[in-house]
């Protein structure tokens, strides 16, 4: 077993066990570390196929930016594990129904699947003509601006949408006007009295 | 006998073990100095002696803490998550320590020069938000837990701002291996730096990465004032010991990045002077002692003004300077001073 074979497999098993494990771990927080395990050890594949700029995207922006907030929400849930396994066993029929779709599909999907001729001769050559940063900016931004663009509107308008849901204006709080505090001078903040001895203000 | 070093599997196994521990070794040992040159800082600027007892002039004090910590008993709360309670102390002292295998300190210095090396170092600070957080929730009580939450939150604010200055440096490199991004600024001394060309950004990058490591005066996730020690209430012993290090390590490891990004790394700061790793230490050194400075000059931020500085004004100055450089590079202004690739970088 070569040294990529046997890195490959590291990854491989690690990947399923930590995607196996956030599906059966009772805590929640313990799901999301799981998880974590689950994106790291496919960034490791990514390394082995030559697509490092992938890998190192995903850990960025999967587990360094949307683990870290599944977390945050996660550590906050007050957990009753009682109540948890009572909805457990009232939601089960129905989650076992979606499962078993999601399989039937899979196996619809993937029954038909072939490989095409030649396959075997790119996976062992990922791109040898440059750095695959480069490769991926040429794809991204000379052949498929468009696309790129409008993938990038979706995200917009779902940003938005999303600000337009949790925005609200309160009125009954004190806010502090940071530009105002910056710009006060002491002759206008200040003013000296002066108090006539045993009469006060 | 080099054969056996070059061919063989075991014996490449080996050499890179062997390379791993040069780097660490020294790495730590300068740890130890560095944790006792801060606390001499700091203590110059109060006007105390400092550490003074241990060894010549307190050298050894690091030394005799480590022992100390060593030694203590481990203390875990009855109601700790055990594997996530030791799995964070691990994870804040062996994220920076990863960091740095592809570290360059001089040309070729470097355990593995792979092409995203930039983006490793990025992604790697990005988990080392993990120690702290899953310290805070495993030790099962209020003051970590606060602790942990409020890193969580600034950890994530800064890091978007570390991103895109280092985002403008690779445009203006062309490339995000170091090697490349230093060499990119070999040309008239001191004033063909990155610093110059990238000027506020500097600035910008500091503050960040004093937040992204709290320190102070962004040590909110500690604060003793208010939280005792925030995520480390519950740690004592060897697992406190790896959060210390940790902690410390990631700030070199910031020092490493100032000095390779803005302060042109090995590259000898008067044209004539040979380059060298002298020079890379010289101005880590430097950039640690503006560290422990801060340390000692600054007062500690109010929370929601933290989050005001990173979202409200670092992310849109650093947002604005992206575009700016993309600009500045396109249409090669000042002799491709923001170009450095069409140059020879």
């Amino acid at each position: 077993m070569t040294v990529i074979a046997f890195t490959f497999y590291l990854f491989a098993v690690s990947t399923l066990l930590g995607g196996l494990m956030t599906v059966l771990a009772r805590n929640p927080v313990h799901s999301v570390l799981w998880l974590i395990l689950a994106f790291l050890s496919s960034a490791g594949l990514f390394i082995i196929l030559g697509a490092e700029f992938v890998a190192m995207l995903l850990i960025i922006v999967y587990v360094g930016a949307v683990a870290v907030l599944f977390l945050f929400v996660v550590m906050m849930l007050d957990i009753d594990f009682a109540a948890l396994k009572a909805e457990m066993s009232k939601y089960l029929p129905i989650g076992l129904l979606i499962g078993i779709v999601i399989l039937m599909q899979l196996v619809v999907a993937f029954g038909a699947w072939d490989y095409s001729a030649g396959i075997d001769d790119r996976l062992v050559a990922p791109s040898a003509v440059g750095e695959n940063t480069n490769l991926l900016g040429l794809l991204i931004y000379d052949r498929y601006i468009i696309l790129f663009q409008l993938a990038g509107l979706i995200l917009l308008v779902a940003m938005i949408g999303a600000i337009v849901l949790t925005l609200r204006h309160r009125t009954d709080i004190k806010r502090q006007n940071i530009i105002a505090q910056m710009h006060r001078d002491p002759a206008k903040a200040m003013e000296l009295k002066d108090v006539k001895p045993g009469q006060g203000l | 006998m080099i054969n056996f070093f070059t061919t063989t599997i075991p014996g490449q196994i080996l050499l890179i073990l062997g390379q791993c521990l040069l780097v660490l070794i020294p790495l730590l040992l300068a740890l130890a100095m560095l944790m006792y040159a801060d606390r001499k800082v700091w203590a110059a600027v109060q006007m105390r002696r400092g550490p003074n007892v241990v060894g010549p002039w307190g050298v050894l004090q690091s030394f005799a803490d480590f022992l100390k910590y060593i030694v203590k008993e481990i203390v875990v709360p009855a109601g700790a998550d055990k594997p996530v309670y030791f799995l964070a102390p691990m994870i804040t002292f062996v994220m920076p320590v990863i960091a740095w295998s592809v570290i360059p300190f001089n040309e070729g210095w470097v355990l593995s020069d792979i092409n995203v090396a930039i983006l490793f170092v990025f992604a790697v600070s990005s988990l080392e938000v993990y120690g702290v957080i899953m310290g805070g929730w495993a030790s099962n009580s209020k003051y970590p837990f606060l602790g942990s939450l409020r890193s969580a939150a600034q950890m994530i604010s800064y890091e978007v701002s570390l991103g895109l200055i280092i985002i403008g440096i690779i445009i203006s490199t062309g490339s995000m291996n170091f090697g490349a991004i230093v060499e990119a600024q070999r040309g008239a001394g001191i004033f063909s730096w990155y610093w110059v060309a990238h000027f506020p950004m500097l600035f910008l990058f500091f503050i960040s990465a004093l937040a992204e490591t709290n320190r102070p005066p962004f040590d909110l996730p500690e604060a003793e004032s208010e939280l005792v020690a925030g995520y480390q209430v519950e740690y004592s012993s060897t697992p406190f010991l790896l959060f210390m290090i940790g902690e410390l390590m990631a700030v070199v490891l910031m020092c490493a990045l100032v000095s390779l990004l803005f302060l042109g790394g090995w590259l000898s700061p008067i044209p004539g002077l040979p380059d060298g790793v002298l020079w890379m230490v010289l101005k880590m050194l430097l950039c640690f002692f503006v560290f422990a400075m801060v340390k000692a000059i600054t007062p500690r931020y109010r929370y929601d003004q933290l989050m005001r500085i990173g979202w409200k004004v670092f992310l849109p100055m650093s947002l604005a300077w992206v575009v700016l450089v993309a600009f500045l590079a396109k249409f090669e202004v000042f002799g491709a001073m923001w170009a450095r690739y069409t140059i020879g970088g």
